[in-house]
């Protein structure tokens, strides 16, 4: 088992994505993360899927959701060949004893904090995920109040577009 | 020129040169059906008894003359009852446009009355689904829906429109369409050598042909190619009358109630050539096992098909009868796999279909009626026994037509879709051969068999169980026969005579061709309660989770 990111372009179309996603669970493939917009041509949203599964399935799937007709193109893009990130908001519980290793933790991922409470921190981090699971590894023993998280968004590296890509 | 979106959905239907649409009316589709009134003299409106009779009836439509069959319903319940033939169609790969009303667009989303989201409902049983939200939108959507539904791998498309939709007006032009199934080929010159190559390259090749050898009209290429590379053949339940049942290559269905021939080949073949069929867990059972000698080749127009259930080793994607053009044009002289094809007759020698005790009637019955009925007759089923029965024992030909729901499994299948195929060839006859239970689901649609005085034939295999379902009870419950037994004292001659139709009753002591016979002279609708012994079974057989090698026989029980 693997984790794989699906870069995918649909027509910009009302229940669309409920189209892609009811493709995901029919066929029983898990979706570890997703995140949708609109592209530089406003007729056209992007969709980035992150999925887990072998070789196998992944290229079933990518084959099964590029015959949905308001999908344009799937493209399967690489830890390597591609910039992968994610924003994640985190409020933390802090005293005032625990405040400044907070951010502390909080300048060494390069994560803004956006807003003070008595009792809590809020930061803001984006990255991989591999950044952001540590740092919330590391800030889960004070104590996370709430989280909340985009899903992995991808382009991939180069001059090439996605709508080029062969 | 201006028109009302009603008017619209019947010009755009003539564009596609539709001259017959089934359905049923109600509060939401008034306007569509009041411009159907107006031109009732080009569209010819099937009224069925019910929505779920229409869907099967523009199945069955479709599958008799390969155009997109139509559907009309209403919003909410008619809509909903739409939904099984959809899946049927959409299991099956057949060419559907479906037209459902819905409630004015200010109405939608507040639970309005007979409000459905019928496009949310049928996501995961159609090709493709729309709801019009602007009227200038409609005749494109209609265009493209009835292009999805034929192109490529065939399919349902649904298209829901709000009432508010029906009766705006906009600008309307007329536009020629091109009524031909489109295909992106996706194979090439290289692709066809190394196939041609596999197949010079194997001792014992062996064929295993599916539906998309019908919907692909590729009978005759099918027949070539066999011929030309020396290679016997083998069915899924869609391919019925791929090549004539009697044809030496014929060696019978692969898979669970496949025959032994068939499944023995496949389990020594060397190569397996898989044209136009999906792999279905009906035909290969265990998978792991499932040709496990031999390299496999497959031949499909979707690419999503290969290494989806077993894994390929090479593929050619594209349209399956040019893909056989082109092979049979690429090898010049004849190939022959002489004793491959000497072992193929052997076999079916010391394996031929054993006809005893516990299948003899139904076999005396079907073979009638391979006797009586003329060749191009369209042979409809239902779902369970009798559908394998017909498989097996019916000579299928080309010249023919076998319908049956294949993928989904639908029990009341039959009725609908023997009026479709009626309508889509009023010179066939058309023989709908059921089971008691199946035909008891949908036998309203006497009415419509009736009200237009079709001359379909029902011949209703009546062993008072639910008889496939009862055989998984003998041999896997213990002969506990849970809600199984239909001892119900039904009169199917005074339920046919109450329609307006003629019943007949075949005994089991009636000679089977004499009252065949008596029932196709009539020329008119008959309803045939074919009495068989409740415990007659469907032999050979595979175990669920086995090896189709592993086939179960009466002998051995």
């Amino acid at each position: 088992m693997q984790r794989y990111t699906l870069g995918i372009l649909v027509n910009n179309h009302p229940g669309v994505l409920s189209r892609v996603v009811g493709l995901f669970s029919r066929r029983g493939y898990n979706i570890d993360s997703l995140s949708v917009g609109e592209t530089e041509t406003h007729t056209i949203s992007r969709i980035t899927i992150v999925v887990t599964g072998d070789r196998q399935i992944v290229e079933q799937i990518e084959k099964q959701v590029e015959k949905l007709h308001d999908v344009i193109k799937v493209v399967e893009l690489t830890m390597q060949g591609s910039i992968q990130t994610e924003l994640v908001l985190v409020k933390v519980h802090t005293t005032s004893k625990t405040r400044a290793a907070v951010v502390e933790l909080s300048e060494i991922f390069k994560a803004k904090i956006m807003d003070v409470s008595e009792t809590t921190l809020t930061m803001r981090i984006t990255g991989t995920m591999d950044k952001v699971s540590s740092f919330l590894h590391l800030i889960r023993p004070y104590g996370i109040t709430e989280l909340v998280r985009t899903g992995m968004t991808a382009m991939e590296r180069g001059s090439q577009s996605m709508v080029n890509h062969q | 020129m201006k028109l009302s979106g009603a008017e619209i959905i019947i010009a755009c239907l003539k564009e596609q040169k539709v001259d017959t649409v089934f359905g049923f009316p109600g509060g939401a589709v008034l306007h569509i059906y009041d411009s159907l009134y107006k031109h009732r003299h080009e569209i010819n409106h099937i009224l069925t008894s019910h929505e779920q009779g229409a869907s099967h009836a523009a199945d069955g439509y479709a599958r008799v003359t390969g155009k997109v069959g139509v559907v009309f319903a209403t919003s909410g319940p008619g809509a909903t009852n739409l939904v099984t033939g959809l899946a049927t169609a959409y299991m099956d790969s057949i060419p559907m446009v479906a037209i459902t009303g819905n409630v004015p667009t200010s109405l939608l989303g507040k639970d309005s009355f007979q409000e459905v989201d019928i496009s949310g409902i049928t996501m995961p049983i159609t090709k493709h689904n729309y709801i019009v939200k602007d009227v200038k939108d409609l005749a494109f959507i209609i265009r493209e829906a009835f292009d999805i539904a034929r192109s490529g791998r065939p399919g349902p498309v649904l298209i829901d429109v709000p009432k508010d939709i029906t009766s705006d007006i906009c600008e309307y032009k007329e536009e020629k369409i091109n009524l031909d199934a489109t295909f992106t080929n996706k194979y090439t010159s290289r692709d066809l050598e190394k196939t041609v190559k596999m197949i010079r390259d194997a001792k014992n090749p062996m064929a295993y042909l599916g539906g998309g050898v019908m919907l692909g009209k590729a009978q005759g290429e099918v027949k070539q190619f066999l011929d030309h590379f020396d290679i016997p053949a083998g069915v899924s339940l869609m391919a019925y009358g791929a090549i004539d049942s009697a044809d030496p290559r014929f060696c019978g269905m692969i898979g669970m109630h496949g025959s032994r021939v068939s499944n023995i080949a496949v389990s020594n073949c060397d190569l397996l050539i898989v044209i136009g069929a999906r792999f279905s867990d009906r035909v290969i059972s265990k998978a792991s096992e499932f040709a496990k000698n031999a390299r496999i080749l497959h031949i499909d127009v979707d690419p999503a098909e290969i290494n989806k259930n077993i894994a390929t080793h090479h593929h050619v994607i594209g349209n399956v009868k040019e893909i056989l053009e082109a092979l049979n044009t690429l090898q010049k002289e004849d190939i022959t796999h002489t004793q491959w094809m000497k072992q193929i007759a052997r076999w079916k020698v010391e394996h031929a279909m054993r006809i005893a005790g516990e299948t003899k009637r139904p076999y005396e019955v079907l073979t009638a009626l391979r006797e009586v009925a003329p060749d191009d007759t369209v042979i409809v089923t239902e779902v369970g026994q009798h559908q394998m029965w017909a498989g097996q024992f019916y000579r299928h030909t080309p010249a023919g037509k076998f319908l049956t729901s294949g993928g989904l499994g639908t029990m009341g299948y039959g009725t609908g879709a023997a009026i479709g195929a009626q309508f889509g060839d009023l010179k066939r006859r058309v023989v709908n051969v059921a089971g008691d239970g199946s035909f008891k689901m949908n036998c309203n649609e006497l009415a419509t068999i009736s009200r237009y005085r079709l001359p379909v034939i029902i011949l209703i295999m009546n062993n008072h169980t639910l008889g496939m379902v009862r055989q998984w009870q003998t041999f896997f419950y213990d002969n506990r026969y849970a809600e199984t037994t239909l001892d119900t004292e039904i009169d199917w001659i005074a339920l046919a005579q109450a329609y307006g139709v003629k019943g007949m009753k075949l005994t089991e002591q009636d000679d089977p061709k004499t009252v065949l016979d008596e029932a196709f002279s009539y020329g008119t609708p008959v309803v045939i309660d074919c009495e068989i012994p409740i415990d007659n079974k469907v032999f050979p057989m595979v175990a669920p989770g086995s090896s189709i090698e592993d086939m179960i026989d009466e002998v051995e029980i």
